[in-house]
C-alpha cells in the first residue's frame, strides 16, 4: 500500500516537473468577442502541436489599452513575450529602438527561413523598418472595401463603381430608388489613409515617415484629399452620402439594415456581416480617383501587428519564433482567415483557400486579399508616424466639424496639418 | 500614468471628512455614524502608548501616501520632460508642456466645456435632488417605497449609466430621439456638438439626484420639528418658510453636496463620457480629464498628459481653498 502510494506520488511528481518543463509565454492582445475567442482557439491548437512551450493568451481591452498597457508593463519590467500593436501605433513601438526584437532575427535566430516574398504584397511594409526587414509579424490583417447591397442596385439599375466618377454617375438613381448611396464607417483609415494608397499620393515627408522622424510633416492639405472630401461634402448635402459620426457601428447600422447601397467597411467585418445583413450583399474594391493619374494601386495592410518584446530569456524567445513560425503556416492562416475574415497574409495560405474552394463559395472574403495583392505603387505602402493615434484624433475632430457644417474642408486640413505636424514634432523630440 | 484617479479620492477624502464631521444630523439616516461628530469629544479615549495611534493610522497613511502623494509627486516631475512611452529617453523640456497646453486653442476649448458642463450638471442635480428630497419627506403613507425608488439609481456604475443613457439617445433606436423628433427636434448624439452635451448633461444629472436625494432627506429629518412647527405659527406661506428657515438650516448639507457634486462633475463622469462618445471624441464634447486620458492612455504622450493632470490638482485646490474660505463662512452649522 505504502509502496503504491509512493508510486503514486513519484508520477505525480514527475508529471508536474514534465508540465513545469514547457517555458510559458504571455501574449496580450486588444481583440474581443468573436475573434478574442478565436485567438484562443489558435493557442490552443499551438499548445497542443507540440510540448515545449506553454502560450496564454490575454486580452487586455481595446487595441488602444493592450498597448498602453504593454508599455506600462515594460516600464516596469513585466512585459508579456508578445504584445499585438495596431496599426496607428506601430510608430511608437517600432520607433522605440530595443523595446523589440524585430520579428525576422527572432524567427532566424531561432533556427527557422524566413522568406519576405512569402508574404503578400499589401502586408510587407507597414510593419518592416526601411530595409524591409519584418520588425512586427503581421497577424489580423485588413483592408477597407466597399460592400455592395445588391437589391439596392438591381432596383436602381446601376453596376458597382470601380471609380468615385463612376459612383458620381450611379449615385442620383440609388437616391431614387430610396435608397443612401454611400455610407462609411471610419473617415480616418478609409478615406485618408488608404485614400493616399488607393490613389498613390505622398502622406508625408520623409518617405510618408518611413525615413527619419525628425522634420517628418503632414501632407495632408494635397488638393486631391481637399478634393475627396469637398466632394464628399457636397454628397452629403445632396443626399447621396449620410454621415452618422466617427462611431463604427453606428454608421455600418445604415447598411445591415438595407437602407445604403454601398458601405466602406473593413474586410474583417465579413464574419459578423454574414451574420448581421439583412439583404443579400457582395463586395469590390475601395474605389478611387479616375482622373488621379497613376491611381488604382493597392491599399495597405489594416489590423494589426505581433511584437517580441525584448528583456526575455533566449528559451521563451525561441517559443516566440516558433509561435511566429505556427502562425504563418498555411493552415492556421487559412483557419484564422475562415473564422476571422481577416485576410490570409501569406501567398501560400491563399493558395490552399483557392484550391479549398472557399473563394467560390464565399466571393466576399477574396476582395480584401485581391485588394491588397493589387500593383503597388510608390506612395501605396502606408505611412510610419508617431503619435499618430492622437492626429486620428484631430482628424476626427475636423472631419466631424466639417460635416456638422462648423468649418470648410480647407480650413479643417489647414488645423489637422498644423497641429498634426506640432505633434510630430514633438514626438521626433521624444525618440531622439 | 498617475493621472486623475489619484487626484480624485483626494479631493474628495479631504473635503469630505472636513465637513462630515462637523456636519449635524446628516447622516443620522445610517446611525452610529453620526457619533463621529461633536458628540464623541465627551467621551474620549485615551491610548495606553503614545505610538499606538501612530500604529494604527499607518495602513490608512501607507495607502493615501503610496496612491495619492507618490504618483502626484511622480506626475509633477513627468510634466517637465518629454519621454518616449517605453522610457529609453526623457529630455528636459522645462515648461514647454504647460505652455503647449495653455496655448492650444483646443484644451482652452475643452476648459471651458468643462465649466459649463460642471455649473450645469451641480445646479441641475442638486436642485432637483433638493426637490425630490422635500416632496419625499412631505410624503407620510408608503414614504419608504418612494424612497428606495429614488435611491435606487444610485447603484448604477458610472459606465452601466452611460451605457443605459447611450441607448436612450442612440441615433437609431433611443426612445428619446423618438419622443424629441415629435416636437421637430433631431437629436444625433456623437454628430452634434451641442445635442452629446445635452445629453452627456441628462445622463450625469440623473445618475448623481439620488446622491443628492439621500443627503437633503435626511438633512430635513435632522430638522426639529419644533423648529418647523414656531416657523408654521409665524408664516403662513410654505414657499417662504421653506425658504426662510428650511434651507439657511440645510445650508451644511448643502455645501457639502456642492463640494461632491463639483468634484463629481469634474471627475466622476468619465464614465458616462467616455461611453457616449464611444471610445471617439471626434467633434464631440469632452472634460478635462478625458482629455488627459486620451493624450496619455491612448495617445501616448506621457509629459503632455501629466502636465494636464497637474493642472487639474491645482485646479481643484483652488477650489478647495475659494470653496472653504469663501463660501462656507456663509454656512451656520448649529
Amino acid at each position: 500500500m505504502f509502496k503504491k502510494f509512493t508510486l503514486a506520488a513519484l508520477t505525480f511528481a514527475f508529471s508536474a516537473t514534465s508540465s513545469l518543463a514547457a517555458t510559458n509565454i504571455t501574449w496580450w492582445h486588444g481583440m474581443a468577442g468573436r475573434n478574442g475567442e478565436v485567438i484562443n482557439e489558435v493557442s490552443k491548437k499551438f499548445n497542443e502541436a507540440q510540448s515545449a512551450c506553454a502560450l496564454t493568451p490575454v486580452s487586455k481591452g481595446t487595441y488602444e489599452e493592450a498597448l498602453a498597457s504593454g508599455i506600462a508593463a515594460f516600464r516596469s519590467g513585466e512585459q508579456p513575450n508578445i504584445l499585438q500593436v495596431f496599426d496607428a501605433g506601430a510608430a511608437t513601438i517600432i520607433n522605440a529602438k530595443g523595446a523589440v526584437i524585430p520579428a525576422e532575427d527572432l524567427i532566424i535566430k531561432a533556427g527557422h527561413n524566413f522568406d519576405r516574398n512569402a508574404f503578400i504584397d499589401g502586408v510587407r511594409h507597414f510593419y518592416a523598418d526601411s530595409e524591409g526587414k519584418f520588425v512586427g509579424m503581421p497577424f489580423n490583417s485588413s483592408a477597407p472595401i466597399m460592400y455592395i447591397n445588391d437589391e439596392a442596385l438591381k432596383k436602381a439599375g446601376v453596376e458597382a463603381p470601380k471609380t468615385w466618377e463612376e459612383f458620381e454617375a450611379a449615385a442620383p438613381k440609388l437616391k431614387e430608388a430610396g435608397y443612401i448611396p454611400l455610407v462609411q464607417s471610419q473617415l480616418t483609415w478609409q478615406f485618408t489613409e488608404n485614400f493616399f494608397s488607393r490613389n498613390n499620393i505622398q502622406f508625408a515627408t520623409n518617405n510618408n515617415g518611413y525615413d527619419a522622424v525628425v522634420d517628418t510633416q503632414l501632407k495632408v492639405t494635397d488638393p486631391n484629399l481637399v478634393m475627396m472630401f469637398d466632394k464628399l461634402k457636397a454628397w452629403k448635402d445632396e443626399g447621396y452620402f449620410a454621415f452618422y459620426g466617427a462611431g463604427w457601428n453606428d454608421n455600418q447600422k445604415v447598411f445591415e439594415e438595407g437602407k445604403a447601397a454601398f458601405w466602406i467597411g473593413s474586410s474583417g467585418s465579413f464574419g459578423g456581416l454574414q451574420k448581421t445583413a439583412q439583404m443579400p450583399f457582395s463586395a469590390t474594391f475601395l474605389p478611387y480617383w479616375g482622373s488621379i493619374k497613376g491611381a488604382g494601386t493597392n491599399s495597405f495592410i489594416g489590423g494589426a501587428a505581433l511584437f517580441a518584446m525584448s528583456g526575455k530569456s533566449d528559451e521563451e524567445n525561441k517559443c516566440v519564433a516558433d509561435f511566429f513560425q505556427f502562425l504563418t503556416s498555411p493552415e492556421i492562416q487559412y483557419f484564422y482567415h475562415k473564422a476571422t475574415g481577416y485576410v490570409a497574409i501569406t501567398k501560400a495560405a491563399y493558395e490552399l483557400a483557392q484550391k479549398d474552394g472557399y473563394y467560390k463559395e464565399k466571393p466576399v472574403a477574396e476582395v480584401g486579399i485581391k485588394q491588397l495583392m493589387l500593383p503597388a505603387g510608390d506612395w501605396s505602402k502606408g505611412y510610419r508616424l508617431g503619435f499618430y493615434p492622437q492626429i486620428r484624433e484631430i482628424m476626427e475632430r475636423e472631419y466631424g466639424r466639417i460635416f456638422s457644417g462648423e468649418t470648410t474642408v480647407k480650413d479643417a486640413f489647414d488645423t489637422i496639418e498644423k497641429e498634426g505636424n506640432e505633434l510630430l514634432a514633438r514626438f521626433a523630440k521624444t525618440a531622439g | 500614468m498617475s493621472t486623475v484617479t489619484d487626484l480624485l479620492p483626494a479631493a474628495r477624502g479631504g473635503t469630505g471628512t472636513k465637513t462630515g464631521g462637523r456636519r449635524f444630523g446628516a447622516f443620522r439616516l445610517f446611525g452610529g455614524q453620526s457619533n463621529s461628530g461633536g458628540e464623541s469629544a465627551a467621551k474620549r479615549v485615551q491610548f495606553a502608548s503614545p505610538f499606538l495611534p501612530y500604529l494604527f493610522l499607518a495602513p490608512q497613511l501607507a495607502i493615501i501616501f503610496i496612491f495619492f502623494y507618490w504618483p502626484s509627486v511622480q506626475a509633477i516631475q513627468s510634466s517637465f520632460y518629454l519621454e518616449d512611452p517605453f522610457g529609453f529617453g526623457s529630455t528636459f523640456v522645462g515648461m514647454t508642456n504647460y505652455t503647449d497646453v495653455l496655448k492650444s486653442g483646443e484644451y482652452l476649448g475643452i476648459a471651458r466645456f468643462t465649466a459649463v458642463f460642471t455649473a450645469l450638471v451641480t445646479f441641475f442635480a442638486l436642485s432637483i435632488g433638493l426637490l425630490l428630497a422635500v416632496k419625499a419627506d412631505g410624503v407620510i403613507r408608503g414614504n419608504a417605497a418612494y424612497k428606495t425608488l429614488l435611491i435606487w439609481v444610485y447603484a448604477i456604475a458610472p459606465p452601466v449609466a452611460g451605457l443605459i443613457g447611450m441607448m436612450f439617445f442612440d441615433q437609431h433606436i433611443g426612445p428619446i430621439v423618438e419622443l424629441a423628433r415629435w416636437f421637430g427636434w433631431d437629436i444625433k448624439v456623437g454628430l452634434n456638438y451641442f445635442d452629446t452635451a445635452f445629453s452627456m448633461v441628462v445622463v450625469s444629472v440623473w445618475k448623481q439626484i439620488p446622491y443628492n436625494f439621500i443627503f437633503f432627506l435626511s438633512g430635513l429629518q435632522g430638522i426639529p420639528v419644533s423648529v418647523r412647527e414656531a416657523a408654521a405659527i409665524d408664516c403662513r406661506s410654505g414657499f417662504r418658510r421653506f425658504w426662510t428657515v428650511i434651507l439657511p438650516l440645510l445650508a451644511p448639507t448643502a455645501f457639502f453636496l456642492l463640494i461632491i457634486n463639483v468634484t463629481y462633475a469634474l471627475f466622476d463622469t468619465f464614465g458616462v463620457i467616455d461611453v457616449m462618445v464611444k471610445d471617439k471624441a471626434a467633434n464631440n464634447p469632452i472634460t478635462l480629464v478625458y482629455k488627459v486620458y486620451m493624450d496619455g492612455f491612448r495617445g501616448n504622450d506621457l509629459g503632455g498628459s501629466s502636465a494636464q493632470s497637474v493642472i487639474l490638482m491645482l485646479i481643484v485646490f483652488v477650489l478647495t481653498i475659494f470653496q472653504f474660505r469663501f463660501i462656507e463662512r456663509r454656512v451656520h452649522y448649529n
